[in-house]
């Protein structure tokens, strides 16, 4: 794999007409979006809505049955645009490797692909564990970790890789509100701090509004607006506002007043 | 097949990644060792239990060494250790590969562009396909001693050290046990295979691993049986 040179802006990536089905059922029915060179794009949607099966698509875990996606005009799944542009993805449970500990896990791309002498190997780990407040940490096993620590050592590893585009999945699910702060400054200290793109998949509604350059909602596998956090906000669609606004209500359930109503 | 195939390819990647290797062959021995030996202690000594007081009744005492001897080091170590094997490495196998399946893992691998077959499966089906004739060889041995002890202490059978061992020298010879360790070699490419595919196409949350480990033992059993039918009908000629 070749490396990018140090500090290189994020890269622009296309969806164009994305479908896929699973046994016959539609998820994704035709997305088309484009995220610019250095954005935090996010896209946030109910649950099921075909968000994370999006997401397996761009970093080519799932193949589409129709549309392209591409990572500066050039079909992601080419062995050339793998070799020619770095991508990573944070998961929305971490998936740590749960047999190696923290600095092995964070290292792993770098040990793996042979990239760098293990001293230097240790050097880097150390300092993108630091990156993300875990100092110190390199000898602990994923167990040991909470929920929070567990998504900041996945952001460590995918910054190892120095990407220009990172995925993140979830980033903020079952984390506390603090920890949920943590990881939201973590994903903007690092787009400010290198200019990657930034390609975020999540239903809460605080982490988007707080990162987002633009926001794409989603429902049942279709876009239903695309716009900076103002613009999706002031959006007319009753289904945006009604998911932007749920709220659970104690009084209005006693007097039988439902969301769905 | 294709999980095979894509191994075989792979192959020279072990010698890079020697030390996982290394790794996994450790573990196989250090989980393993203890119960062949006990395994095949056992096995010797029904062996002998079994055929000593008829071989003896009938005037062919010399005929025990040779007979518990051959049928150890030819099937029972080869096809016992390697049922063993499936159950205490396969499982492992199955189940550790799965639950990094279910839990994204080996997503996360390929995201950071790791191959994971170069990664998880060469490794212990390298590590497997040194340890289980190993292991074999040493089962023979382990029971051969177990016979050797039974004929001596069991007052139906009674036969000497030296008479136990002149007759197995009579009949077993080193093609015998080469045929053995060879079989072994085979079953535990099985194993590897069967186990790492079982992991590797893991579906669902632990009712999956749990179904992935069940197949994994299973499967490799079943073909274990199968190929000793064959490989045996094979080098008989």
């Amino acid at each position: 794999m070749n490396a990018p040179p140090a500090n290189q802006k994020g890269v622009a990536l296309t969806v164009r007409g994305l479908r896929k089905s699973f046994n016959g059922q539609e998820v994704l029915k035709g997305l088309d979006f484009d995220v610019r060179p250095g954005e935090t794009f996010v896209i946030m949607g109910p649950s099921g809505s075909g968000k994370t099966v999006l997401l397996k698509h761009l970093i080519g875990l799932e193949e589409p049955d129709a549309g392209e996606i591409l990572l500066e005009g050039q079909p992601i799944q080419s062995p050339e645009v793998l070799a020619k542009y770095r991508m990573a993805m944070v998961f929305q449970s971490g998936a740590l490797l749960n047999s190696l500990t923290v600095g092995e896990n964070v290292g792993l791309y770098l040990s793996e692909h042979r990239l760098k002498p293990p001293e230097e190997i240790a050097r880097i780990v150390a300092q993108n564990l630091e990156l993300v407040g875990l100092k110190g940490t390199e000898d602990k096993m994923p167990s040991d970790l909470s929920g929070g620590m567990k998504k900041r050592v996945a952001i460590a590893r995918a910054l190892v890789i120095e990407p220009q585009l990172i995925l993140y999945d979830e980033p903020t699910s079952e984390l506390d509100p603090l920890s949920a702060v943590v990881i939201g400054e973590e994903i903007v200290n690092l787009q400010e701090r290198i200019h990657v793109t930034s390609l975020v998949v999540s239903h809460d509604r605080d982490l988007a509004f707080g990162v987002a350059d633009r926001i794409a909602v989603i429902n049942e596998g279709r876009i239903l607006a695309i716009g900076k956090p103002e613009e999706v906000r002031n959006h007319k669609d009753p289904l945006i506002q009604q998911f932007l606004h749920a709220n659970f209500n104690k009084e209005a359930l006693k007097s039988g007043v439902h969301l769905k109503q | 097949m294709v999980l095979f195939w894509r191994t075989l390819l792979a192959a020279p990647v072990a010698w890079r990644d020697r030390n996982k290797v290394f790794e996994q062959f450790f573990e196989i021995g250090n989980a393993s060792l203890l119960m062949v030996c006990i395994l095949s202690f056992f096995i010797g000594g029904v062996m002998a239990l079994q055929t000593g007081p008829v071989l003896v009744e009938r005037g062919l005492a010399s005929a025990v060494g040779g007979v518990v001897g051959i049928s150890i080091c030819k099937e029972l170590a080869p096809v016992m250790m390697s049922i063993l094997i499936a159950g205490r490495i396969g499982s492992a196998m199955a189940a550790e590969i799965g639950s990094m399946r279910v839990y994204q893992e080996i997503d996360a691998l390929r995201t950071m562009n790791i191959n994971p077959i170069h990664y998880l499966v060469v490794p212990r089906i390298t590590a497997i396909s040194v340890a289980l004739p190993l292991l074999v060889v040493f089962a023979i041995l382990v029971g051969w001693l177990g016979g050797i002890f039974v004929c001596m202490a069991n007052n139906r059978i009674e036969i000497s050290f030296q008479g136990f061992v002149s007759g197995l020298q009579e009949v077993v010879q080193m093609k015998d046990v080469a045929n053995g360790v060879f079989k072994s070699f085979v079953f535990a490419i099985i194993i590897g295979v069967v186990s790492c595919h079982q992991g590797l196409v893991t579906r669902g949350g632990p009712r999956g691993i749990g179904r992935s480990v069940t197949k994994a033992v299973v499967n490799s059993i079943v073909l274990i049986v199968i190929f000793d039918y064959v490989l045996t009908r094979i080098l008989l000629t």
